[in-house]
């Protein structure tokens, strides 16, 4: 892979000429997918992973840390190879590249850090069908150089992983009164801090219904800030 | 008795979308209308119906740990059977799907042109379903003993699928002139729907047969 990061560095220098580094349109392909164009919540993509591992915060980060690694690599060596690629099989293409770095992000997890593997169990395999990944694949990959598909890997992963991490921030604090296991509220047990004054925890936030109702409130609060994405049917 | 067990508790208990999210992306894609959420219903169920006995068949006959000793017949870790290759399973299972679906869309297209017509454009879009890799993955976890299990528990996380899309697509059809708040119009009301939806498949957790 490495291979690979050293031609799209070698590609962008080769531009540099033409076009700076970060150009406007380059910075925009970073900061759009954060709010008007967020993957997750006005592109709806990915949305099964951003659901289902919101639950503890540590899970989410890790997750999206997965995620932007497989979506640059696999951006970058897409685009390397787009004008290689037959149109009638470029999906199981695609596939074969992100599975296996998947393979190589499972493997990592599995060797240092087994509880949180544990944990993602199968979600870490769905990543290869993540429509993020597919999604970006097809719409920029496919037609963009390598350092555009690096920005642009780069700007949809932060704007998915941001999602993951406000979500399981409300998800955690309120369902378990912890924040990356810390325990924010005093401990539930022994009826500290405000367990004492006779706070309890919303155990209806650790199931899976609540991050729909959630991210449906993030779009809520996405939208009336900027009404210009305000579907119109 | 165990199938019909296995059956309800894919179906009803573990749902996919309610329970685990499985395959949102096509789920909100496909349920504006009826009509579009049960073609991709139905493909789905087929999918899995035909996808997950095979991924049953290479996980105990080629990945797990031990399964290949039927090539050399060599027992104890000699040979063969010494040979866990449970690493490769995310390449091996995407690879059948993908490969399948293909394959099912021209066998449907040459002696089925009805059901072609029906499931046609769907089927390109199911390789990519979470849904159909994220069975392969839980049945991996499920260790089913024979194939039947397997089988069933295809049929009835389909079904479970095509139950939950078709209901959205009813609901998203019926407030379609209704008054939302311009924020919450489209994606934002149906997650919302959703949620509410899974708080009622809330109700079968823990439900014993």
């Amino acid at each position: 892979m490495s291979e690979t990061a050293e031609l799209s560095v070698e590609k962008s220098k080769l531009k540099k000429e033409r076009e700076p580094l970060f150009s406007k349109k380059n910075k925009k392909l970073i900061t759009d997918p954060l709010d008007e164009n967020n993957p997750v919540t006005i592109q709806v993509l990915g949305i099964c992973s951003a659901l289902a591992v919101t639950v503890q915060m540590k899970a989410a980060v890790v997750m999206s840390i997965s995620v932007l690694f497989v979506l640059i690599l696999a951006n970058v060596s897409v685009s390397l190879i787009r004008n290689l690629i037959p149109n009638r099989i470029r999906i199981i293409v695609q596939l074969v590249v992100v599975a296996s770095l998947v393979i190589i992000v499972d493997q990592v997890l599995k060797a240092y850090m087994y509880d949180v593997s544990k944990e993602l169990s199968v979600f870490v395999g769905l990543i290869i069908t993540n429509c993020i990944i597919m999604g970006r694949l097809e719409a920029f990959a496919l037609g963009n150089k390598a350092w555009p598909s690096a920005l642009d890997a780069i700007g949809n992963s932060i704007g998915y992983g941001m999602v993951l991490v406000i979500v399981s921030f409300f998800k955690e604090l309120f369902g378990s009164g912890k924040l990356f296991g810390f325990e924010i509220f005093g401990n539930a047990v022994e009826k500290t801090g405000l367990y004492g004054l006779g706070y309890m925890d919303n155990g209806l936030m650790l199931l899976p219904p609540s991050s729909l109702i959630l991210v449906a409130i993030y779009i809520w609060v996405q939208k009336v800030r900027n009404p210009s994405l305000i579907e119109t049917h | 008795m165990d199938l019909v067990k296995i059956f309800i508790k894919s179906a009803f208990v573990d749902n996919m979308i309610f329970a685990f999210f499985f395959g949102m992306c096509s789920y909100l894609a496909v349920s504006k209308t009826v009509k579009t959420a049960v073609g991709l219903g139905m493909a789905v169920i087929f999918v899995l119906v035909v996808t997950i006995p095979l991924n049953w068949l290479i996980e105990n006959f080629v990945l797990q740990e031990g399964a290949l000793s039927w090539v050399d017949g060599s027992e104890n870790g000699e040979g063969f059977s010494g040979l866990d290759l449970s690493y490769l399973s995310f390449i091996m299972f995407i690879a059948v799907i993908a490969s399948i679906v293909q394959l099912v869309e021209m066998i449907v297209e040459k002696f089925s042109p009805a059901l072609y017509g029906a499931l046609g454009i769907f089927l390109p879009l199911i390789a990519v379903n979470c849904a159909i890799l994220g069975g392969a993955l839980f049945m991996q976890e499920k260790q089913f003993p024979n194939i039947a299990g397997a089988t069933v528990y295809g049929l009835g996380s389909g079904v479970g699928w095509f139950m939950a899309v078709v209901l959205i697509a009813a609901i998203r059809e019926r407030i379609r002139y209704a008054k939302i708040p311009g924020p919450l119009r489209g994606v934002g009301m149906a997650f919302l729907i959703t949620g509410l939806m899974g708080l009622a498949f809330l109700g079968f957790m823990g439900f014993e047969i």
